[in-house]
């Protein structure tokens, strides 16, 4: 039975979706052309990323729902799941995202430093999952962590940048801790899925404090501790700001049902 | 005869005319800005791209690689700060080059090739 594994393959894709949507609301509006660019370039690897995810698990859900294991989610317009549906049909309680890449894009420095704390997240993920039974999550992981080896060392830059630059960007990068701190604890506290799937989060925690206490250290800024963290997007629970961009994500195909353009 | 030597750049236009700036009230921010050299493939040369605005050198290069080489322009790039480029001065454009103009004979045209040589 195929559905904690696709439970878990949605999580990771809604992962990506969520933070690029959040990433391209910079675009246009970034603090210069270049920065623009760069952090829309990064929206564009993490919906590839997620797309790539939908597939594989739009293509289990079908197969499962023609083997009579599970029954497919609604598909209005699309016959069957499809990554479309996936993205554009699923509602606030069925996305498996965690809560940090729902929060608001806030100023530059809280941009930079969710991007941060997720991308490094994303980078001891993708590079354990390489070695994933499943040699489709296995590809995908190794295709993707090129993408974001690249979106750490970018981020890692900021954080550094910001956290000892002026008086000006330090305090913004302590507000931005003050901000989103909380939500970090979620990314190693394992869901149903994970547990079933054996994913190695002890691990990952362990890799993922000693490089962001190297880059904070060299930022100059202080790692938090003993902060409560707040879980449940893993399960569905999230914050306010997901139905935000769902809203905006979904409203065409939710308007107009399988429009194309 | 004097000549003075005066540091342009950015497309040789003087500074005075408004070429090359990167003061901030300009640009919107204080960084300096960088030329950005692309090598398209292994063997070529590098090339002129653009340019832009970068922090430092390594922002430079990182700007560089998500501004022009986003479609797969590239498998090298450069950048130096546009500062340290010297470029010659339009205004002496005749002296400079006008000169070359009626010495064709410095084209290689007025050999006869044997016939055997068939690409040149």
């Amino acid at each position: 039975m195929n559905s904690t594994k696709i439970d878990y393959i949605l999580h990771l894709a809604d992962n990506a979706l969520i933070l690029g949507q959040r990433n391209s609301e910079w675009c246009g509006h970034g603090p210069i052309l270049e920065q623009d660019i760069a952090i829309t370039n990064i929206s564009l690897d993490l919906i590839g990323q997620s797309r790539s995810f939908y597939q594989y698990a739009a293509q289990l859900i079908n197969e499962a729902y023609k083997l009579q294991e599970t029954k497919a989610p609604p598909a209005e317009g699309f016959g069957e799941a499809t990554e479309d549906s996936l993205a554009y049909l699923r509602t606030e309680r069925e996305f498996k995202n965690c809560l940090l890449v729902e929060q608001l894009n806030g100023d530059w420095a809280q941009t930079m430093l969710r991007q941060f704390l997720f991308s490094c997240y994303q980078f001891y993920l993708y590079k354990y999952l390489q070695s994933n039974p499943d040699k489709t999550i296995a590809a995908i992981a190794e295709k993707s962590l090129k993408e974001v080896s690249y979106h750490l060392r970018w981020s890692s830059e900021w954080i550094i940048r910001l956290g000892d630059g002026t008086e000006e960007s330090r305090n913004r990068m302590m507000t931005a801790i003050d901000e989103l701190w909380r939500y970090s604890g979620e990314l190693f506290i394992a869901a149903p899925y994970e547990i079933e799937l054996n994913i190695d989060l002890a691990s990952l925690k362990t890799e993922w404090d000693n490089k962001v206490k190297a880059v904070m250290e060299e930022a100059t800024l202080p790692v938090p501790e003993k902060v409560f963290m707040q879980t449940g997007g893993k399960t569905g629970t999230h914050t306010e700001q997901l139905g935000y961009i769902l809203s905006d994500l979904q409203y065409m195909q939710r308007a107009y049902p399988g429009c194309e353009w | 005869m004097s000549f003075g030597v005066r540091l342009l750049y950015y497309g040789d236009i003087p500074e005075e005319k408004g070429g090359g700036k990167t003061d901030a009230k300009s640009s919107g921010h204080d960084w300096p800005l960088w030329e950005v050299f692309i090598r398209s493939k292994n063997g070529l040369d590098h090339k002129h791209a653009g340019s832009l605005h970068a922090a430092d050198a390594q922002m430079a290069i990182e700007n560089a690689r998500d501004v022009y080489t986003r479609r797969m322009e590239g498998v090298s790039i450069w950048v130096v700060e546009s500062k340290y480029i010297t470029a010659s001065n339009p205004e002496e454009a005749g002296e400079l080059y006008e000169p070359a103009v009626d010495k064709i004979y410095r084209h290689p045209t007025f050999y006869n090739l044997p016939d055997e040589v068939n690409y040149m």
